[in-house]
């Protein structure tokens, strides 16, 4: 066993790295905690050969699977170091010391043995720990260092590194409720205990962030108030803000949504806005959905936005074209293949439902139902996703009136519908009544929509679903 | 406040009805649990609290479960050259990636799973699995039944009937070995038999076997009396009652954390994000007009997303721009076909209008994904 022995440091760099162990659960909890102290570039420590110790089942060698530290990085006692393999075992090494880790003897998939050294760790001098530590023998558990804090005659049971943390953080191990083994206080109730007492909000998940804690009022003025207001006073215990900023590359549905988004931003945008009475239809669907019910299909309203808007792309196909990338020509598109925006767990999709001209309501909520449970599960395929001519995006559902919907390249318009609202309005005879009202925003390529094109299309879809049984004279 | 949790409910033996016998400090102290789930998730994620939470030392635990289709992987396996994904799409099997080594199960209620744990030093796999042999015998006594040294229970000598896979902790460890009384086979072989081509990896490959169910052997067993003859004979040899209790893995109070374990057993980061370095070198045939086209692909895969991606195609079958466009998308992306999906359908958003490129790229692109 090699031990360096250099000038030791009394302080030591404690920076959780976020290498540490997925499966550790402290950091599953928490993203790390930060302590900066001064340090010196010089290493300060002996360095210990921490060895691969008895797998058990009279087993000599492990292949090495992962590594959760590299080199460089601090490590706690306890903390997972790696996982190797062996015959159908995964074994977790631990980490018998706190120090940093100065050599990983292998690489991923290179055969470790048992009994020789692992990885090299160098420890802070001052703990003294004796390199009999390392020998080979009977795991880790028979000799846990256990200290022992007596505060008003009651052992609370830690681990140094443990206790370190509770000593910088000011906090008295005994008000702390342990959940390790025999009531032992571990890292995660310190943290826990932090996090309560700053009002921090524990992420649920280790993407999550933390919210920097919410301050109470700051600034008191010093002018007497009129009225007798309880201003709280502002808490006077440091407040630890364990945040930190995270950076992570675009990839996947996000680096879509940035090309398709970079496009759209090259089309002149108008929007235009109008609402819609649609009393009569919302009595209609009351009716139509059970006998949609009896032939499987659940029945929502965008079946009849969808078709009155195909309806209406019939009168102004203006707004079903395609302008090429030069501005050369418009392609008017045959086939209305009208988009609907879906949220998903990942992000926005949009897939499209073929051909609404000749498509009756019933069909194409039967689509909608296919395309929705498709999109769930995450399996709609290329051929959904692609030829859209025109969308529809329901934004309502979650909420909002007016919106600014962005045309989705190479389309040229786009309609955003709000929720629906119970609104009083008047009637023909100047009496109130409950309408149910929604907003619809469209937004169409200006180079070649002009404004009252968009205005009448938006007038005559209105008027297909203020009054459904016009739809009836025009459907083919 | 200190959550009742379940190592101290067990203590309190009136909540769990649980006998108090369970809780003496001999050595032989055991304790029978037995999930009323049947989902792959919260179940593994049971494994992983007790390993976790409890205390061992005092007195060992069998877990015994079952679940609804599904097929789990061994820790350092990759799902692409274990089972066949698409198939697992279409038939909505769940995949799930246990924390323990081994290799790749299928598994549905035909089947049943058996947890010991013990501490560390308590590892021993040959005994849990002559235990399980025992019972079988004490059932049927004309089982022909044995232990390999490869940890597999055999039936007839041939017919494999358990596999095995251990995790092991600092301080607890845990086998567990599955049995298979009456699983559906046809889908077990079907969704076990991988299609992707060209893949190479140092993942742990499995080992396939003949395997049988004992309900073919004797149609008077069931998975339920199979659970019971155990849990009889674990019983016996830790001197304790012959008493399952059940637990509800979605009970937070009893396992204070268990849904955030088993929500992270679900992430895609932890199912195929944690599949070691791979590459494929493969070659797609595309039917393209009146030709046939052999198009070479190859791609680096790590921590389940494209690290490196070529695309052998044809000059100019499709504008370079376009290609190179392609490519870039792809890298740094997850090997996901939804994923995939969705960029190359946005590309096509914001290239030519043309209805040539559009089939082409439409036919590349469904090649490409049907590799995922």
């Amino acid at each position: 066993v090699c031990i360096h022995r250099v000038r030791s440091c009394s302080n030591i760099r404690f920076i959780k790295s976020k290498y540490v162990c997925v499966f550790d659960k402290s950091a599953l909890k928490f993203s790390h905690q930060q302590r900066l102290f001064r340090t010196s570039a010089v290493s300060c420590g002996q360095i210990v050969q921490f060895k691969l110790s008895d797998i058990g089942e009279g087993i000599t060698e492990v292949t090495v699977k992962e590594w959760y530290i590299k080199e460089g990085d601090s490590v706690s006692q306890f903390d997972s170091i790696c996982e190797v393999q062996s015959d159908k075992a995964s074994v977790t090494i631990t980490s018998r010391y706190d120090g940093v880790i100065r050599k990983l003897h292998y690489s991923i998939d290179e055969i470790a043995l048992v009994g020789k050294p692992l990885v090299d760790i160098e420890i802070d001098a001052s703990k003294g720990v004796s390199p009999e530590e390392d020998v080979v023998e009977t795991p880790p558990m028979s000799h846990e260092e256990h200290t022992h804090q007596e505060i008003k005659g009651h052992k609370t049971l830690a681990t140094p590194a443990v206790r370190r943390l509770a000593m910088e953080n000011n906090i008295k191990l005994s008000e702390i409720v342990g959940t390790g083994k025999d009531n032992r206080v571990l890292k995660e109730d310190i943290l826990n205990y932090l996090a309560k007492q700053t009002g921090a909000i524990l992420p649920p998940s280790p993407k999550a962030e933390i919210v920097p804690p919410l301050r109470k009022t700051e600034a008191v003025p010093a002018a007497p108030k009129d009225k007798a207001r309880k201003i709280p006073v502002p808490v006077s215990r440091p407040i630890v803000f364990s945040g930190k900023d995270k950076t992570e590359p675009v990839t996947g549905f996000q680096k879509a949504m940035v090309k398709t988004m970079s496009a759209a931003l090259k089309i002149p945008h108008f929007g235009y806005c109008d609402e819609i009475d649609l009393t009569q239809l919302v009595q209609l669907r009351e009716e139509l959905k059970p006998l949609a019910e009896i032939r499987g299909v659940k029945l929502s309203f965008m079946p009849f936005f969808i078709k009155a808007a195909s309806l209406g792309l019939l009168q102004y196909p203006i707004l079903n074209a395609s302008l090429d990338e030069s501005c050369q020509n418009v392609t008017y598109k045959a086939s209305h293949n009208i988009g609907v925006a879906m949220d998903t767990e990942q992000g926005l999709i949009v897939p499209n439902v073929k051909n609404v001209q000749v498509c009756s309501v019933f069909d194409i909520a039967v689509e909608l139902n296919r395309l929705q449970s498709l999109g769930s599960a995450g399996q709609l395929g290329t051929s959904d996703l692609t030829g859209g001519t025109f969308t529809l995006s329901n934004i309502g559902t979650i909420g909002g009136t007016y919106a600014k919907p962005v045309i989705l390249p190479p389309e040229v318009a786009i309609g955003a519908l709000g929720k629906i609202q119970v609104l009083p309005r008047y009637n023909g005879k100047g009496e109130v009544f409950k309408a149910q009202i929604m907003n619809v925003s469209w937004s169409a390529d200006h180079r070649v929509i002009d404004g009252a094109t968009m205005a009448r299309f938006s007038n005559l879809w209105k008027s297909y679903l203020e009054n459904p049984a016009s739809m009836l004279l025009d459907l083919k | 406040m200190v959550l009742q949790s379940l190592k101290n409910c067990l203590g309190l033996s009136c909540i769990l009805r649980t006998p108090k016998a369970c809780f003496r400090s001999t050595a032989s102290g055991g304790l029978i649990i037995q999930s009323v789930s049947n989902d792959v998730y919260q179940n593994l994620a049971v494994e992983d609290w007790i390993h976790d939470h409890m205390d061992l030392e005092k007195q060992q635990i069998l877990f015994l479960w079952r679940n609804s289709p599904a097929v789990v992987i061994g820790r350092h396996q990759n799902p692409w050259q274990e089972c066949n994904l698409r198939l697992l799409r279409q038939k909505n099997i769940k995949l799930a990636r246990r924390r323990s080594g081994g290799g790749t199960v299928y598994h549905d209620l035909g089947n049943i799973n058996l947890t010991f744990f013990t501490t560390r030093k308590k590892y021993q796999r040959m005994e849990n699995l002559k235990l399980v042999v025992k019972a079988l015998k004490a059932l049927r006594p004309q089982l022909d039944v044995h232990v390999t040294d490869r940890y597999d229970i055999l039936l007839d000598r041939q017919y494999k009937i358990s596999g095995t896979a251990a995790k092991l902790g600092r301080t607890s460890a845990y086998h567990h070995c599955t049995l298979l009384c009456n699983a559906d086979k046809f889908v077990l072989s079907s969704v076990l038999k991988s299609p992707y081509k060209g893949l190479k990896s140092n993942a742990t490959p499995s080992v396939p076997a003949l395997v049988k169910n004992l309900f073919e052997e004797d149609p008077s067993l069931t998975s339920e009396m199979l659970l019971d003859a155990i849990a009889k004979e674990y019983a016996a040899q830790h001197q304790i009652d012959h008493h399952i209790t059940l637990i509800n893995p979605a009970d937070e109070t009893l396992l204070p954390g268990i849904s955030n374990k088993t929500k992270e057993l679900q992430t895609w980061e932890w199912v195929y994000g944690k599949t070691p370095k791979f590459s494929i070198s493969t070659c797609l045939n595309m039917a393209y007009q009146d030709s046939v086209l052999d198009i070479k692909v190859n791609m680096d895969v790590k921590n389940g997303k494209i690290e490196v991606c070529h695309i052998d195609l044809p000059e100019q079958w499709l504008p370079p721009g376009l290609y190179s466009e392609l490519v870039k998308s792809l890298t740094g992306s997850k090997f996901c076909p939804n994923e995939t999906t969705t960029l190359v359908t946005t590309l096509l958003r914001v290239c030519p209008q043309d209805n040539e490129l559009h089939s082409r790229w439409s036919l590349l692109c469904e090649n490409m994904i049907m590799l995922m």
